[in-house]
């Protein structure tokens, strides 16, 4: 293990994160300039990668099912809709914030249930918030401030007295977050927070024993997993779908959340990027292909319900092969090149380019 | 008073013979946990993709309503062989998390096939049961019952039963007890493995279908079944993953409870509180009985 130099980061996360921030940051929006990239993908998954990152800490580093990723999306977007709406000194990051505390106290209320139970019994509990969380929206008029069409539309996004309104302003707000909350996850997941939540996930009556306390544990992975989620749905509602709906926060979103988690690879934190990049990616290329290839003979109810299928077959693929997903994969691929090419790294590489020239 | 007691009555009748709905699907869950441990998540895809193929035969190739329940049947049957074969041999060593999420994939592979097979659109299934009051129990006992409710229960009474009796009294259901039990003990003895997997995945394969068949009567043959079937989670929460008549009683106590709330306290909020309620349910039953009220005492050791 390298030694860390800042907090629990090494050199090579500091190296990993300048080269992902010039990606981001210099490349992307110097590259693409189709609105289309940063509204429908970019945008969308960072959000949904965030809030992928929410499920990861409940379920890939502390080992409870829980399926109510949604539910708590619900409760951040709205929260944060009603807060702009109510206590507009609050700013955009201060709303931002209180509402991904608030989306956390229902985390911590519906994650309770995780002392007493585990595995589906813990993912029944979890489907309650799911379902309470929208038809508390839904049937109280308060949150949606009495409006009786359904959509609401979201406030523009306003940060120190500056509008960001523009599809590359909203990507850049979403990547702000997203980074620093991401990097925030990685630490606390090296840290002896995370250390507890694996301890817990491994064997939580051995984790009890060696002096750790579950509910502490648990009901702290909660809470942090439904602020992460509360966050990532304002974001989702303000930046992607400009909206608030309730049945857009509905159990598929959950479900999808959680193939996320899983295709990604549980436990990992890179792996909620991977994984909310393939599902969001995925149906995009399968379309590609319906038109391009076919040219539109097969019905786009039949490509989605193609979609579905792979999702699921790759599901169990992963389950049965590689229950570690695509994070483990990646792993496994720069494993074998390290092995064929032990001499290739960066220190090498700079001074093998620095000889040449 | 009189009238009063007796709406009562009409919507507690209703809510349990509603909640027989539920225990059918519950049962498919029962079967395949009793058998082999495995929480099958993809029961309510079964039911969808069971009854979409029926009605499929029905209405697309004009099969007969016998043939077309036959063929939808021995269609769960090979369901059943290939779950075997791809999903579950291969995930013999694996925890139960891992199967739970296998099964969440087999939930989607199933409602993909069954949609790209016979589309999207919500059919009408014809049972040639009415979903209308029972024109002699409204005149005597004045109660307004629906046919395909009874039909239901009956239905549900006498899967149960066959169920039980199998389970309790024959060689098979012998074996599937002592494979539930441990399943390399019972393999070790001479109990094929292989056989009494298919035979339990494709029981459930007709109970999801027969299910399938009294909620498509109802509600329509449509996507929405699924979000039904997940009600079969809270169901099996209160009468016991483990348990055969748990699952009827349970059945029953979800549909009679969500319905006695829903008229009662439901229009104080706006209503539509059975889609929440059965769950909230189920956690206070999580909290002070988590083995649910048949279950086995769940025994965990380090």
């Amino acid at each position: 293990m390298m030694k860390p130099v800042f907090m629990t980061y090494t050199k090579k996360d500091l190296i990993n994160l300048a080269v992902c921030m010039v990606l981001s940051v210099l490349v992307i929006p110097s590259f693409i300039t189709t609105e289309y990239w940063y509204t429908s993908i970019l945008i969308p998954w960072l959000c949904l990668a965030l809030a992928t990152i929410g499920q990861q800490i409940v379920m890939g580093y502390t080992g409870q099912l829980a399926l109510g990723a949604a539910g708590f999306m619900a409760a951040g977007a709205f929260a944060m809709f009603n807060l702009i709406l109510r206590v507009p000194d609050l700013g955009f990051v201060g709303s931002l914030i209180v509402s991904g505390l608030i989306a956390a106290a229902f985390g911590i209320l519906f994650g309770l249930p995780s002392l007493k139970v585990r595995g589906i019994y813990l993912m029944v509990a979890t489907l309650a918030s799911q379902f309470f969380i929208i038809w508390m929206i839904d049937k109280f008029g308060w949150f949606k401030n009495y409006d009786s069409s359904g959509i609401i539309t979201a406030q523009d996004i306003v940060i120190l007295g500056k509008p960001f309104t523009t599809p590359l302003a909203m990507y850049f707000v979403c990547l702000a977050v997203t980074t620093i909350l991401t990097l925030l996850a990685m630490n606390m997941a090296r840290g002896s927070t995370g250390r507890n939540w694996m301890a817990v996930r491994d064997m939580d009556i051995a984790a009890e024993s060696m002096g750790v306390s579950l509910l502490r544990t648990k009901v702290q992975a909660f809470a942090i997993s439904a602020f992460y989620c509360g966050v990532a749905g304002a974001l989702f509602a303000f930046c992607y779908l400009k909206s608030l709906e309730p049945v857009a926060f509905d159990i598929k979103l959950s479900f999808k959340i959680l193939f996320m988690c899983i295709l990604g690879g549980l436990g990992t934190i890179n792996g909620a990027f991977i994984g909310a990049a393939f599902i969001l990616l995925f149906p995009v290329l399968l379309n590609a292909i319906g038109n391009n290839v076919f040219h539109g003979a097969i019905d786009a109810t039949i490509i989605s319900s193609i979609e579905q299928v792979i999702f699921g077959g790759l599901m169990i693929i992963f389950m049965i092969y590689e229950p570690l997903g695509m994070a483990k994969l990646w792993e496994n691929i720069k494993q074998k090149w390290k092995t064929k090419y032990p001499n290739m790294n960066i220190k090498n590489l700079t001074s093998s380019i620095g000889k040449k020239s | 008073m009189v009238d009063e007691l007796l709406f009562f009555m009409e919507v507690l009748v209703g809510g349990l013979l509603a909640g027989t709905m539920y225990s059918l699907v519950a049962l498919g869950f029962v079967l395949i946990f009793k058998a082999s441990a495995t929480f099958n998540f993809s029961q309510g895809a079964m039911v969808f993709f069971s009854v979409l193929a029926f009605c499929g035969f029905m209405q697309d190739f004009n099969i007969p309503f016998v043939l077309a329940f036959i063929l939808a049947a021995l269609l769960m049957v090979v369901v059943g062989l290939c779950t075997e074969r791809f999903v579950l041999r291969p995930l013999m060593n694996a925890s139960e998390d891992t199967v739970l999420m296998a099964t969440i994939g087999l939930g989607y592979v199933l409602e993909g096939l069954a949609q790209a097979a016979w589309g999207v659109e919500v059919r009408r299934l014809d049972l040639g049961i009415g979903d209308f009051p029972v024109p002699w129990i409204a005149d005597n006992l004045k109660l307004f019952i629906s046919a395909l409710d009874i039909t239901a229960g009956v239905v549900a009474a006498i899967m149960i039963i066959g169920l039980f009796l199998l389970f309790k009294y024959t060689k098979i259901g012998l074996g599937l007890r002592a494979v539930a039990d441990d399943a390399g003990a019972a393999s070790s003895i001479g109990i094929p493995l292989k056989h009494i997997m298919l035979l339990v995945w494709s029981a459930a394969g007709v109970v999801a279908l027969v299910a399938g068949c009294m909620w498509g009567a109802r509600a329509g043959v449509q996507f929405a079944l699924v979000d039904l079937a997940l009600k079969a989670l809270p169901v099996l929460i209160i009468g016991g993953f483990s348990s055969i008549p748990g699952a009827i009683i349970g059945g029953l106590i979800i549909g009679a409870v969500e319905k006695v709330l829903e008229v009662y306290i439901g229009p104080f909020f706006g209503g539509a509180i059975e889609g929440w309620a059965p769950y909230v349910l189920a956690i206070f039953f999580l909290l002070y009985r988590p083995e649910g009220l048949f279950g086995e005492k769940i025994i965990r050791r380090v």
